[in-house]
């Protein structure tokens, strides 16, 4: 058996346009999903992310490439010989049938014996927290409760791979959060391999053993939660997951995994690592986290520390987040409230002069794209 | 009285059913009544009704008859019950047969690109904008025998030096099985077109995913779901095809007389309303009775109506 669940082996796929044209939904992708990971692929829509989970079902085939299931290629095997199952974004949800109909659907026709049949939607309910809901119709019940159907459906049927198509997106938060929660301890009781598609990067970070990050038909990087935020290899990444202040600036050096960037608008060099292919002449963005920032009222060290006024703070209880103007550039910047206090000199005021350290090993220098 | 119409939901509804509740109670119900009345008297001598209470035209219809030539009292006479049966049975018949014609259409329509469906749909249309008549005339000029198939079959022999004998195909049981398929096929197409519109896409490819090759997922999802448009359309085609007289008239002649035609003739020709009261009664009570068994075991195609 394969090491990997699923592979896309340089998976491009086309759709026509309405113009005549061609467009590339899906451009040169190629992944690799381990057995038993729980894998998301992130990214706005259009990303290309929906068409990645669609040509592995096999709603849809690559134009070119291959997509390889549990080491078989693919090719164009119609989804119901492909040993996956999908958790789909409107649930689809069969609301003719009863919830134990629509779980022992994907069992008969497997052609599995009645007694098995009941043994396993019976056990499938229970692992959702739907037990004794059998007899219901899909209309009788809340969304969250149809989203666990769904669910139920899906794993009843124990496939190699669980393909998830934003199945949260249409609950409300604080059941979203729950459900995500569920769905790891299940992936992780379950052992299956889930690949999950969601534009919502928290639910990515909080769910995932390896995030894809895609845009516009690309995958731009690859890896787990704490790389994708800590090491984002391109602008995008940076920007797309989480908030992270960006100034702009020319190579100076690269040396050791470490680079300095001139910034004109500051005319000053910034330190930081180096995260992403970046080379000495070229532009780069400078990335740091807003949580990542040390504000201060004078002046600790003399490489990346920069004098501000700050322009507005708001207080939102566990932060405060503070904008300070640098010579033209708004830096967020998020302080902690370690201290509890009453007094407002406690907390920093608009229009106080303030010194931002970047520490270098904070600041990440990356392509600037 | 203005506050009210405001404020009281009901009352809004009663106001906007009046229009409607008149003209059914003036040319339904009532007529109704008066059918039921005069079907029970019975006919003078000059064609007028004599009111009364007699059973004498429903023993007529089940064909039991005092007039007999083998010198008995009472005799079976199954004349009527034959009509009755005829029309029962080509009500059924062009009932399948148009399901069976207008699901594929409707599905191929439902499953088309959207750009295309109007122009589809409006196809089906397109025909209904003729008068209903004129159509069965239109077909009497393609069935005649003189008419246009003959014609163009025997033009095609004749190139080929064949003798032709033009085909007897109007007049025939079959002339007016076609008609009315063709008449009421578009009202069969319609809801069924609707509700298999309504399936969305997520759903074939859910019972894909769980496994259902095609011809599964259409027996286990596409045709449990589109039934409500076929239950529609069934009701919407029976019920005319078992009272409907123009077409039997036009393309069966004498050869093929429906419930339909009967009662026309009592009132015009044979000049016996008290009959032809009873006749309407039975034909009535008979699609009552049919519609009723097939709601109870199908349903009215809710979803269809309130789509």
């Amino acid at each position: 058996m394969s090491e990997f669940a699923v592979e896309l082996q340089d998976v491009i796929k086309q759709f026509p346009t309405p113009e005549g044209g061609q467009v590339f939904a899906v451009n040169h992708v190629s992944m690799q999903i381990k057995n038993g990971e729980f894998f998301s692929m992130l990214g706005s829509s259009g990303c290309g992310k929906t068409t990645s989970l669609r040509m592995i079902a096999g709603f849809e085939w690559p134009t070119e490439g291959e997509v390889v299931i549990a080491g078989t290629p693919q090719g164009h095997t119609p989804p119901f010989k492909r040993p996956v199952n999908t958790v789909f974004q409107s649930y689809a949800l069969f609301q003719h049938m009863t919830v134990f109909q629509n779980v022992a659907f994907g069992l008969e026709m497997d052609h599995v014996a009645k007694s098995e049949v009941n043994d396993r939607v019976g056990k499938s309910l229970d692992m959702v927290q739907l037990s004794g809901m059998g007899k219901r119709f899909p209309k009788q019940l809340s969304g969250g409760q149809q989203q666990r159907v769904a669910l139920a459906r899906a794993i009843v049927k124990t496939p190699k791979v669980l393909l998830l198509d934003e199945p949260l997106g249409a609950l409300d938060l604080k059941l979203r959060k729950e459900m995500q929660l569920e769905l790891k301890a299940l992936q992780q009781r379950l052992g299956i391999t889930f690949v999950y598609v969601t534009h919502d990067q928290e639910e990515a970070l909080t769910m995932s053993d390896r995030i894809a990050v895609m845009s516009f038909g690309k995958v731009l990087q690859m890896g787990t939660p704490v790389e994708i935020y800590e090491r984002p290899n391109c602008k995008f990444v940076a920007d797309f997951i989480g908030t992270s202040n960006f100034l702009h600036g020319t190579v100076k050096s690269v040396e050791n995994g470490k680079a300095s960037v001139y910034i004109q608008e500051l005319d000053a060099e910034v330190m930081g690592l180096v995260s992403g292919d970046i080379s000495v002449g070229e532009t780069a963005a400078v990335s740091i986290r807003p949580e990542k920032i040390r504000l201060s009222e004078q002046s600790a060290f003399n490489q990346n520390c920069f004098e501000g006024v700050v322009s507005s703070t708001t207080y939102i209880g566990s932060d405060t987040h503070v904008y300070v103007n640098v010579k033209g550039n708004r830096i967020k910047v998020w302080e902690q409230n370690k201290i509890s206090s009453l007094d407002p000199k406690a907390y920093y005021s608009v229009g106080q002069k303030v010194w931002l350290t970047l520490f270098p090993e904070n600041t990440l220098i990356m392509a600037d794209k | 009285m203005l506050k009210r119409l405001r404020e009281n939901k009901a009352f809004q509804g009663t106001i906007l059913a009046i229009p409607t509740l008149i003209f059914m109670v003036g040319l339904l119900i009532i007529p109704l009544i008066l059918t039921a009345i005069i079907s029970f008297g019975t006919r003078s001598p000059d064609g007028n009704v004599i009111y009364g209470f007699s059973l004498h035209n429903y023993a007529r219809i089940f064909g039991i008859s005092s007039e007999c030539q083998n010198g008995k009292s009472i005799c079976f006479d199954p004349l009527y019950m034959q009509i009755l049966g005829r029309s029962l049975s080509l009500a059924f018949n062009t009932t399948v047969l148009v399901i069976l014609m207008a699901y594929p259409l409707s599905y191929f329509i439902a499953r088309s690109h959207p750009r295309r469906r109007n122009t589809f749909l409006f196809m089906v249309l397109v025909p209904l904008w003729t008068n209903f008549v004129i159509r069965v005339y239109a077909w009497m000029m393609l069935l005649r025998t003189q008419g246009v198939i003959n014609g163009v079959i025997g033009w095609v022999a004749g190139l080929l030096g064949l003798h032709f004998v033009p085909l007897e195909m109007i007049y025939t049981p079959g002339a007016v099985l076609v008609g009315m398929i063709y008449e009421f096929l578009p009202f069969m197409i319609l809801p069924i077109f609707t509700s298999l519109e309504k399936i969305e896409t997520p759903l074939y490819e859910a019972a894909a995913d769980l496994g259902a090759n095609p011809f599964r997922t259409f027996l286990r999802v596409t045709l449990p779901l589109s039934m409500p448009g076929v239950v529609a359309g069934t009701i919407l085609v029976f019920i005319p095809v078992m009272g409907t007289f123009i077409v039997s008239d036009l393309l069966g002649g004498k050869q093929v007389i429906l419930v339909g035609n009967l009662i026309q003739r009592q009132f015009l020709d044979a000049r016996d309303p008290t009959f032809g009261s009873a006749a309407s009664l039975i034909l009535m009570v008979m699609t009552l009775i049919v519609t009723y068994f097939y709601t109870r075991k199908f349903g009215f195609g809710e979803e269809i109506i309130s789509a």
